[in-house]
């Protein structure tokens, strides 16, 4: 009785849940899981990003003076800075799954700094600017002209889709801290990497959303 | 046991890749190429998701499964944006051409 339950327990660590066959079959599951709900949040955008292009189409001239009013070089400098949160991810999944604690550890810490520097570019030069400018709807907007209620539209937009996608980035912020937490007390060594490998997706998935919001919002409207 | 292992070079070549389009991208927007700017942005945008999506995502790697779920959420958004467009871009009847109007009835006060 005491022998068989040693090769039992051998073979189901503490991390793989009962009702899975082995840990391929549970990260598998992780994985595909975490997909879903990012296709859940590509629909989620995707009906910011549909009205975005409606009323771009409806009001194409007042969307272009909008665009130009954006400083092409913050989103710029964010969009290499995303990019590079999104390299230290990966190599944080990739220590995680070579079981490397200390750089598993690094790494995340920092994902965690280039994305407080995003939040802080996007605070600090972005939005305070706007503010400034009298270009925040609702609190203030003018910008006389001949396109002003469109360019307050495009403004609508603006802040709407950076804002739901800072708030992305704050939850994300989030989920690394408490990874850092789960990995400095052991929990992912010996071969337990699913939560690393989800949340890299999140990640990922909310640099992509910049990827699109970068050229739509800041350099469609024409630069020369 | 771990999936598949990338090797670091990978991820470091994807992540120059990705750099470089999006100084094109800026640098594209700056010259005057008509429609062509939204293209050439739009499509920059959709060469660096695939980037991510492939390698630092690992949908290179993925079952078949995974990727048939992405893939339908994707021609989800596709439906959502090309449909709703459709409709918005025919709401209003086209002005009738010269021409094709159909003959008045002589005044029947004439006679």
């Amino acid at each position: 009785m005491a022998e068989a339950a040693i090769p039992r327990a051998a073979e189901h660590p503490p991390y793989l849940a009962h009702h899975f066959s082995d840990i391929e079959q549970q990260n598998e599951a992780g994985t595909l899981g975490m997909w879903v709900f990012l296709v859940t949040e590509i629909m989620f955008f995707g009906g910011l990003f549909a009205g975005y292009t409606i009323y771009r189409y409806l009001y194409l001239p007042g969307f272009e003076a909008g665009s130009r009013l954006l400083e092409v070089q913050f989103g710029a400098i964010n969009t290499a800075v995303l990019i590079g949160s999104s390299l230290t991810m990966a190599l944080a999944v990739r220590s995680a799954q070579l079981g490397r604690r200390k750089a598993l550890i690094g790494f995340l810490v920092l994902t965690i700094l280039l994305g407080l520097v995003f939040l802080g570019v996007k605070f600090n030069f972005e939005w305070i600017h706007d503010y400034h400018e009298h270009l925040v709807p609702g609190m203030g907007f003018s910008h006389p002209g001949p396109h002003e209620p469109a360019i307050q539209l495009f403004f609508c937009f603006y802040f709407f889709m950076t804002g739901l996608h800072a708030l992305h980035m704050i939850v994300g912020v989030g989920i690394m801290a408490v990874l850092i937490a789960m990995a400095a007390r052991g929990k992912f060594d010996g071969g337990h990497y699913s939560p690393i490998e989800v949340s890299g997706l999140y990640w990922h998935f909310v640099d992509i959303v910049w990827i699109f919001l970068f050229p739509l919002l800041y350099l469609v409207g024409g630069r020369y | 046991m771990t999936g598949h292992v990338v090797p670091v070079r990978v991820y470091v070549g994807i992540f120059l890749a990705l750099l470089v389009l999006t100084g094109l991208t800026t640098g594209v927007a700056f010259v005057d190429l008509g429609p062509w700017n939204t293209v050439a942005a739009l499509a920059i945008a959709g060469v660096k998701m695939m980037l991510v999506a492939l390698f630092f995502m690992h949908l290179r790697w993925s079952s078949s499964l995974t990727r048939i779920v992405v893939l339908a959420g994707f021609f989800w958004l596709a439906i959502l944006i090309a449909f709703t467009l459709t409709d918005v871009g025919t709401r209003y009847w086209s002005p009738t051409p010269q021409g094709w109007t159909a003959p008045t009835p002589a005044p029947a006060a004439q006679r």
